[in-house]
Parts: C-alpha cells; sequence; structure tokens
C-alpha cells in the first residue's frame, strides 16, 4: 500500500512512515499501555500485582524441587511439630509433614487448577456469549435455554456426584469436570455486551461489505468487548480458587494424599485441630484471603483501565 | 403479563423432565447396587440376581426411569440404606433446618444490606460510599467456606459465643429455651452469610438510588421543598424495591448452593449436612432425592425472581 500511494503523491516512502509513526504516537494508546499506566498510578495495584505473579511463579518453581511422596511421608516423631522449630518454619500436621512444604506443593496445584478452569471456562463461555449474543432468534434462543438450564443446576451438588461417580480422576478430570459448571456467568456478561456491540453500525457495515459472520464476531466484535473480557478473566480467576479449595475441603476435590490448600484447610475440621493446632490450617487459609483480595484487586484496576472515564493513570 | 407467566412456567416443564433424566442416570451410573448394603454380605449372589430382577434392575433404562418417575408421584422416593427409613421422611426432618438457617440469613442480609446500599448512594464518592465499597469488594472475592471456618474458629472456639456443632442444645426445655437454642445455633452461620452475602444488593441498590438522585421526579419533589430524608424514604428508596426483591429469588439458589459449606462447617443438621453424609456412605436414593429437590427449588427461585422482575420492567415481558 505505502508503494501505491508514494507512487501518486509527492510524499516519498520514508517520509509516509515517519508520518505514519508520529500519527500513531498521537492517537489513542495501546489497550497494554493504558492497563501499564493504570498499575503505574496505583501503587496497591502494582504490589499486589507483584506479589501474585511472583508467588505464583515461586510455587511453581519451588514445587519442582520438591520430592512430593516423600513430603507426604508420615513422621510420627515430628507429630504436630509447632511452628518455628528446627526444620519445621511453620510446624507439621499429625502425620509430621512440614506445612510450609505441603502449602508450596498445594498452592501449586489450587493455582494450577484454577488456570486451567479460567482458561477453559471462560475460552468456552466466550464463545457461548458471543455466538448467542450475535445470532440472535432461534440460535439464542436454543442457547439461552441450555444456559438456563444449567443455572438450575444445583452446581456443588453435581460437581460432588460426578466424582463420585469417575473412577480414578485426577487434577485434569478434576478441572474439566468444575468447567462444566463454571462457563455461565461469563457466558452471560458476554452475551450482553455482543447484544449491544451487533446492533452498531460498524458490524451491520461489515456485514454489508460481505464479511463472513464468523469473522465479523472474533475479527470485529470480539476484539471491541476485549476489555470487558481480560476483566471478567481476572475476576473469575479469583473466584476459581475457591472452587476446587472449597470442594477439596469437603472432601470431593483432591485426595488427600495430593495436598492442596483445600486439604489443608480441612484440617480444621477436627475440633481439637482447630484450636490447638492452628498453623495446620490457618497459613493456608491466610494464604487464600490474601492471593483472592490481590487477585480481584488487579481485576478492579483492570475494570478502571477499561473504561476511559474512571482511569487515574495519565496517558501521555 | 399472565402470557410472561404461563410461557415461563411451560418452559419449566421440560426443563424438570430434562433434569429428572439426568438425574436418574446419574444415580444408575453410581458404583455398587441398592442391594449390596440391606442384606447379609454372605449371601448367595444367585439371590441377589433374583432380587434385582425382581425389582426391574435388569429392564431398559427407560422402563426403570418410568417406574421411579411413578413412584415420585406417589411421593415414595425410596428408602435410606443409611438410617433405614423412607428418604422422604428423612428429608423432611432435616429441611426444616434449612429452610430456617437459610430464611434467617436472607433476612439479615436484606436488613443489611438495604440501609447499607441508599446510604453509598445518598452519599456517593464520599467516605461512607468508599468504606461500603471496599467492604463489597472484601466479602465478594474470599471464598464463603474460608470465611466459615475462620468464623467457626474466632467466635465459636477461641470467644465461646456461638455453640460449635448441631442445631440445638440437648438440655432445651419448654417451647422458650427451645427456639432460644435454636436462634443461638443459627446466629453464628446466619451472621456470616448475610455478612458475605450483601454484595449484589448493595450494589444495585446504590446505582439505583444513583440514578434516582438525577431524575426527574426527584428534582421535582426536591424544587416542592420535600425534606431530603423524606425523598429517599418515599420517593427513591420505595422505587427500587421491587427488583431488590427480585434479588430473593436469585438468592435462595445461592443460599442452597453454600448451605453444603455452612452446614458442613458447623456440623449443622441439615439437608447440605444430609447430602454431603449421603455421598460419604453412597446412600443414593437420598443422593438423587436431594439432587433433584435443590435442582427444583433453584428453579423456583429463578421463576419468582423472573415474575417479580417482569412486573417491574415491562421490557421483559413477552407478549
Amino acid at each position: 500500500m505505502a508503494e501505491n500511494f508514494a507512487q501518486h503523491s509527492s510524499i516519498s516512502a520514508a517520509d509516509l512512515d515517519r508520518l505514519t509513526r508520529e500519527a500513531q504516537a498521537e492517537a489513542t494508546p495501546s489497550t497494554a499501555r493504558i492497563i501499564w499506566n493504570e498499575f503505574k498510578a496505583d501503587r496497591p495495584a502494582l504490589i499486589s500485582l507483584f506479589v501474585v505473579v511472583g508467588f505464583i511463579l515461586f510455587v511453581m518453581v519451588g514445587a519442582l524441587f520438591i520430592n512430593t511422596p516423600k513430603m507426604m511421608e508420615t513422621n510420627i516423631v515430628d507429630y504436630f511439630n509447632r511452628p518455628l522449630t528446627a526444620g519445621f518454619p511453620l510446624g507439621a500436621d499429625a502425620g509430621g509433614r512440614s506445612i510450609l512444604l505441603q502449602l508450596i506443593v498445594g498452592s501449586r496445584n489450587s493455582i494450577g487448577i484454577a488456570l486451567g478452569l479460567t482458561i477453559i471456562s471462560s475460552t468456552f463461555g466466550i464463545c457461548w456469549g458471543l455466538i448467542s449474543g450475535y445470532f440472535s432468534g432461534y440460535v439464542d434462543w436454543g442457547m439461552q435455554r441450555v444456559y438456563d438450564f444449567m443455572m438450575m443446576l444445583p452446581m456443588t451438588m453435581m460437581i460432588i456426584v460426578l466424582v463420585t461417580i469417575i473412577p480414578h480422576y485426577n487434577a485434569v478430570t478434576l478441572t474439566l469436570i468444575f468447567s462444566i459448571f463454571y462457563w455461565e456467568g461469563t457466558s452471560r456478561l458476554i452475551r450482553s455486551r455482543t447484544l449491544a456491540e451487533s446492533g452498531k453500525d460498524y458490524a451491520a457495515a461489515s456485514l454489508t461489505s460481505g464479511t463472513n459472520r464468523w469473522k465479523i464476531i472474533f475479527r470485529d466484535i470480539m476484539p471491541n468487548i476485549s476489555s470487558l473480557i481480560i476483566v471478567d478473566t481476572t475476576l473469575s480467576f479469583a473466584e476459581n480458587i475457591g472452587v476446587e479449595t472449597g470442594l477439596s475441603y469437603l472432601g470431593f476435590g483432591l485426595p488427600s494424599q495430593t495436598p492442596s490448600l483445600g486439604t489443608m484447610i480441612a484440617n480444621a475440621n477436627d475440633p481439637n485441630n482447630i484450636t490447638q493446632y492452628w498453623w495446620t490450617w490457618l497459613p493456608a487459609a491466610l494464604e487464600i484471603i490474601i492471593l483472592c483480595l490481590a487477585i480481584s484487586y488487579i481485576g478492579q484496576v483492570l475494570r478502571r483501565a477499561a473504561d476511559a472515564s474512571q482511569r487515574q493513570g495519565t496517558t501521555d | 403479563m399472565w402470557k410472561t407467566i404461563l410461557r415461563r412456567l411451560l418452559i419449566m416443564i421440560p426443563e424438570v423432565i430434562i433434569l429428572s433424566i439426568l438425574v436418574f442416570l446419574l444415580a444408575k451410573a453410581m458404583p455398587g447396587d441398592p442391594f449390596t448394603g440391606s442384606i447379609n454380605p454372605k449371601a448367595d449372589p444367585e439371590q441377589i440376581h433374583h432380587l434385582m430382577k425382581l425389582n426391574g434392575l435388569y429392564d431398559p433404562w427407560y422402563q426403570q426411569y418410568w417406574h421411579w418417575v411413578v413412584h415420585l408421584f406417589h411421593g415414595n422416593l425410596g428408602d435410606s440404606y443409611q438410617y433405614q427409613e423412607p428418604v422422604s421422611r428423612l428429608i423432611a426432618g432435616r429441611a426444616g433446618n434449612t429452610l430456617w438457617l437459610s430464611l434467617f440469613t436472607m433476612i439479615l442480609t436484606y436488613a443489611m444490606a438495604l440501609p447499607m446500599g441508599v446510604f453509598a448512594g445518598r452519599h456517593e464518592g464520599q467516605l461512607p460510599d468508599t468504606v461500603i465499597r471496599v467492604y463489597t469488594y472484601v466479602t465478594y472475592c474470599i471464598p464463603f467456606f474460608v470465611i466459615l471456618v475462620i468464623g467457626i474458629w474466632v467466635f465459636g472456639y477461641i470467644l465461646g459465643w456461638f455453640p460449635t456443632t448441631g442445631s440445638i442444645s440437648p438440655n432445651a426445655n419448654g417451647w422458650a429455651q427451645t427456639i432460644g437454642s435454636h436462634l443461638t445455633h443459627i446466629l453464628l452461620p446466619g451472621l456470616l452469610g448475610a455478612l458475605f452475602g450483601t454484595v449484589n444488593i448493595v450494589q444495585y441498590l446504590r446505582s439505583e438510588v444513583i440514578d434516582a438522585k438525577h431524575s426527574d421526579y426527584v428534582r421535582t419533589a426536591q424544587s416542592k421543598g420535600v425534606p431530603s430524608k423524606d425523598i429517599y424514604r418515599h420517593h427513591i428508596f420505595r422505587n427500587s424495591l421491587l427488583p431488590i426483591a427480585a434479588f430473593a429469588g436469585y438468592s435462595i439458589t445461592g443460599l442452597l448452593n453454600g448451605s453444603i459449606f455452612t452446614e458442613t462447617v458447623f456440623s449443622y443438621p441439615g439437608m447440605g449436612l444430609l447430602f454431603v453424609n449421603s455421598i460419604i456412605y453412597r446412600d443414593y436414593t437420598v443422593i438423587t432425592a436431594l439432587v433433584l429437590i435443590y435442582g427444583i427449588l433453584n428453579l423456583l427461585g429463578t421463576l419468582l425472581s423472573d415474575i417479580i422482575l417482569s412486573l417491574v420492567d415491562p421490557r421483559i415481558r413477552i407478549d
């Protein structure tokens, strides 16, 4: 296109490049830049971001150096070692297993499942919402009935029942089972925004000029609601941490030999543990609280970045 | 109006049928059979085979499903293997506890959320609004079961203000003591549930109030000289009441899902705890019945909300 342009005007190709760059610099900053400015303007948000990313990297890498089967071996000598004793910075549980090591491996497992669940359920929910919102009429009607039906199912119960039916399950099957039930919120949100977007002129213009409908959905409408998608995905990640840990807490998530933040909190189910041996479960509970608060704080900042009227960061 | 309700009711019918088929098939897929537990383990496998045949367990699934539905309409949900009594009687005994706890939680939620929502909207952008926003943000993102565990630890065990198990103290005599004991047992779970369940109502009411503040009818009232306290109480709040009431239906769904966690943490003998115990003991008849009941209650909750909303907002109605 640049060559074409140069043939018909007096501006050289190099000048055109320079002009384009200048124009781009003056135009609206990119989404990434807006988000980064927003974080720079909000110190607690920047701290949350570093804490969350740093922590996730730490447990992911740290868990690689921990021999889980060896860690889960019972060692009766260290029965309920208090925190800050030799070799046990956070104490030990009824089996003499280090709480700190379990916390690292457990965080890796819980965060991993939450990440997987977020990726699968958000992708599905986004596609569902986009398609349902764009193709109104019978398609939308049918998809909405499926949505209604899924909303009617008692989620926690259905997940527990499915977990009991499946004979051998692991983290992957567990993530898939959760994903069946956690896409509705996203799909609802995306659908309503898609409905609004598909009525706009650019979508109609694109259709009139002969663009394929699927291309309109994924190349025109989706980029236009990308900020909503980013915010929603971040917030569902914070929520999804509670899904696996909650089920594991009840005893229907990861098996007790695979540590998870939920199975660690389940130590509190024993009335002796909950008061006398508080260090067996309290660290995991506090970690979940801090993690969820930090992640959804990041989500709030992203939401502000998505809405020009709420931004605090300067875009220069 | 009636058309909308009728339509919603008609859509419900296939939903309930599909739910019942799903629940039935899930129950079939569960490992084990209903007799292994209830008869002598040394029984002749031939005899079990005969019993299964007699009870139609070798029939095709749709015939079995039909028998099950017929029994269902006669109020026969089967017998519980763990408790050796009819499931219907077992659940009826537990349903009351869950009902009272949910009702209590809901009343407390509204009692807290309504003033907070109006207050936050009225003082938009000021300190009270910020405080309430931080509160809703914190309560929204922390998983509920973590709060329950920490709550029972602090208030139940360390401070000892509340009982930590059961629904009634065994030595409560007379009706006054019985009611009092019941109340103390549901107070902590109810308070925690309410404190952490206000987000939706507060945020909705806040934005409603902010919208209303800039509306014509409020400006008219202001220019007539109506005191601002009365504007908020009689004009704005009353206008927002119906949509807020619609949240009641949706919160039934949330409370039911939460009841599994609440009742487990507090060892409160309701339907949620019954479900968890039945899963542990593989008590399939009870599990099937409970999933079905929870599904239908969810459906009724959503129906209630939809009807209230369509009363309020004519755009939702389909004529």
